[in-house]
C-alpha cells in the first residue's frame, strides 16, 4: 500500500539526521579531548569530566536545576489537574472556550515576554529574586501544558462511572480519589513529565527572574559560553544527553503503558 | 458539582496572578517614564526614531528567513518520514534533539563555526580560504533554523500522516502524475500542519535573544534582544515594555494569519 520511496528520499533523510545530530555529537566528541579547545582533537582524556565533578559550583547548579524542575512540575501538576477538572465541569461552551484560550496564553507567548512581565510582577510585589521567583515562574508556565494533557482524558471518561459511584453511595471526595483521579493517572503522568522537561529546558524566563545569587544550568552555560569555550561544558552536555535519552525512554514507557491499558480495555470489551 | 469552586481556586489564582496581571502590568509599564510618571514618550521614541522601526523590520525579516528555510527543509523530511516503515520511531529521533537544552546546541555551534573549527576545515578542504563564520547574520539565521527544524517537522508530519492513503491512491488511479498528486492532494491536505509549523517557528524567531548574542555577536538585534537589553542592561523598563507590546501585537497578527481555516473544507 505504501509505495516504495526513491533512493533519493532516503538519502535526504540520512542527511537530515546527520545535520540534526552532528552538533550534538560534535560537543560530546570534544568532551573527551585532552586539549583545551573545541578543535584539533589531541588525544582521548577524561580530564574534563574530572573538572566537572570537582566543580562544586557547577554541581550545586545542577542540583538547583533538578530541585526546581521537580518541585515546579509537582506543584504545576496539582494545580493543572484541578484546573482541568474545573474547566471540564463548566457547561457553558462560551465560558469553556474562554478559559481554554486564557489557559493557552502562556504556551504561545514568547518566553522573553513571559520573563519580562514576570520580572515586573515580582518587583511590584517586592519579592526578592532568586529560588522563589524562579520556582514560581516555572510552576506558572508549566500549568497550561498539564491542563492540556489531563483534559482529553477527562473528556473521554465515561460519565456513568461517576453516576455509578454516586449511586453506590460514594461522597464527592471518594468519587474524586477513587474514580476520577485513578482514571486520569496516565494523563497526569504525561503532564508531570512535560512540565519537568519544560522546566529543565527553560532558559529565557529563568534568565529574567533569577537575580544574582541563584542560577540554573541553562543560565550558567550562557554566562560561561559568553566568556568562550570551556570543555567542562562539553562534558556536562554529554551527561545531559544521557539524561535526555533516559527521559525520552521514560516518556516512551508512559505512552506505551497508556496504549497497552487502552488495548487491554478494548480486548475486555470485545 | 459543588466542588467546582474548590477546583477552581488554585487555578483561577494562577490565571489572575500569572496570566492576567503580568500582561496588564507590562502594558501599564509601557506608559511609564523612568521616574514612574504617565507618558507616551516610550511610544514616541519607538515610532519616531528610525532605529527602532528598522530594528523591528529586521527582526521580522530574519524571522521570515528562518521560517522559510525551516519550511523548505522540513516539508520533504516530514513527507519522506511518513512513508517509512517505523515512522513513529524515526519521528521520535527527530524530536529527541529538542530535549537537549537549547543553550548546549547553540554552544556546539560556537565550536563548529569558529575560525579554526570544523566547518572552516571543510571549507579549506574544498580549496577556499577560511571564512569568518561566527558573528555574522548568516550564521545567526542558520543556527536559529537548525534549532527550529523539529518544531516545523512535527506538525507537518502529523497532518501528512492523517491523510487517508486511499485519496493518494485514487489520485494515481485517476492518472495524476506524482507532481500533480503532490500539488493537488498532499499539499492542500497538509496546509493546517504547515500553518501550525509556521506559527511554532515564526513567533519564537522574533524573540530569540541568546542566539543573537552567542552566534550573531550583537550584529543581529531582534525584538527579543532589544527587550532583554532594556530590561536587564539599560534598566529602561518602560521602553522595554513598549517593545514587548509590539512583540505581542506581532504575535497576535501571526496567529491570526496562520489560524486553522475550518470553513474551506465545504466547497
Amino acid at each position: 500500500m505504501v509505495e516504495k520511496q526513491s533512493r533519493w528520499a532516503n538519502v535526504y533523510l540520512v542527511i537530515m539526521f546527520l545535520i540534526l545530530y552532528s552538533p550534538i555529537f560534535y560537543l560530546i566528541f570534544y568532551s573527551f579531548n585532552a586539549g583545551q579547545y573545541m578543535q584539533n582533537f589531541s588525544g582521548f582524556s577524561l580530564v574534563h569530566y574530572g573538572e566537572l565533578f570537582a566543580d562544586d559550583r557547577m554541581l550545586q547548579i545542577v542540583l538547583n536545576t533538578f530541585v526546581v524542575a521537580l518541585l515546579s512540575s509537582l506543584l504545576a501538576t496539582i494545580v493543572g489537574t484541578f484546573g482541568a477538572l474545573g474547566i471540564f465541569s463548566v457547561r457553558n461552551s462560551f465560558l469553556k472556550n474562554l478559559l481554554l484560550s486564557l489557559n493557552n496564553i502562556l504556551l504561545v507567548s514568547p518566553d522573553v515576554i513571559i520573563g519580562a512581565s514576570f520580572l515586573i510582577f515580582f518587583t511590584l510585589l517586592g519579592l526578592s529574586l532568586g529560588f522563589g521567583s524562579v520556582l514560581m515562574s516555572h510552576i506558572a508556565f508549566s500549568i497550561p501544558i498539564v491542563v492540556l494533557m489531563v483534559l482529553p482524558k477527562l473528556n473521554e471518561m465515561n460519565s456513568s462511572l461517576i453516576d455509578a459511584a454516586q449511586d453506590l453511595g460514594a461522597n464527592s471526595w471518594q468519587v474524586l480519589t477513587r474514580v476520577i483521579l485513578p482514571y486520569l493517572t496516565p494523563g497526569i503522568a504525561a503532564g508531570f513529565f512535560m512540565a519537568f522537561t519544560y522546566s529543565l529546558d527553560d532558559f529565557a524566563v529563568t534568565f529574567f527572574v533569577t537575580g544574582n545569587g541563584f542560577s540554573t544550568l541553562a543560565v550558567e552555560i550562557y554566562s560561561r559560553a559568553r566568556q568562550g569555550v570551556s570543555l567542562e561544558i562539553n562534558a556536562l552536555s554529554a551527561m545531559m544527553f544521557l539524561i535526555s535519552l533516559a527521559l525520552v525512554a521514560g516518556y516512551f514507557f508512559i505512552n506505551q503503558h497508556n496504549t497497552t491499558r487502552k488495548s487491554k480495555k478494548g480486548r475486555g470489551r470485545g | 458539582m459543588k466542588n467546582r469552586l474548590f477546583y477552581f481556586i488554585p487555578y483561577s489564582l494562577w490565571l489572575i496572578l500569572f496570566v492576567g496581571a503580568p500582561i496588564v502590568l507590562m502594558l501599564g509599564e509601557s506608559f511609564l517614564s523612568i521616574s514612574h510618571h504617565f507618558t507616551l514618550a516610550n511610544y514616541q521614541d519607538f515610532l519616531g526614531s528610525g532605529t527602532y522601526l528598522q530594528m523591528t523590520f529586521n527582526s521580522v525579516w530574519y524571522a521570515f528567513l528562518i521560517t522559510l528555510i525551516t519550511l523548505i527543509v522540513s516539508f520533504p523530511t516530514a513527507l519522506f518520514l511518513s512513508n517509512l516503515k517505523y515512522k513513529q520511531f524515526w519521528l521520535l529521533l527527530i524530536i529527541l534533539p529538542t530535549w537537549i537544552n537549547l543553550l548546549l546546541k547553540t554552544y556546539a555551534f560556537i565550536g563548529l563555526l569558529s575560525k579554526d573549527g570544523s566547518i572552516n576545515h571543510f571549507i579549506e578542504l574544498l580549496g577556499f580560504a577560511p571564512q569568518q563564520l561566527l558573528f555574522t547574520e548568516a550564521s545567526f539565521v542558520l543556527v536559529a533554523a537548525y534549532i527550529e527544524i523539529p518544531f516545523m517537522i512535527l506538525p507537518i508530519f502529523n497532518s501528512i500522516n492523517e491523510i487517508d492513503r486511499s485519496l493518494i491512491n485514487a489520485s494515481y488511479d485517476l492518472g495524476a502524475t506524482k507532481w500533480q498528486t503532490f500539488r493537488r492532494v498532499i499539499l492542500p491536505l497538509s496546509a493546517d500542519g504547515i500553518r501550525a509549523g509556521i506559527q511554532a517557528v515564526f513567533i519564537p524567531s522574533l524573540s530569540l535573544f541568546m542566539i543573537t548574542r552567542l552566534i550573531g555577536g550583537n550584529r543581529v538585534i531582534t525584538l527579543g534582544t532589544a527587550i532583554e537589553e532594556h530590561f536587564l542592561v539599560t534598566q529602561n523598563w518602560g521602553l522595554g515594555s513598549t517593545i514587548g507590546v509590539v512583540l505581542i501585537i506581532a504575535m497576535i497578527i501571526t496567529m491570526a494569519l496562520t489560524r486553522e481555516r475550518k470553513k474551506r473544507g465545504r466547497k
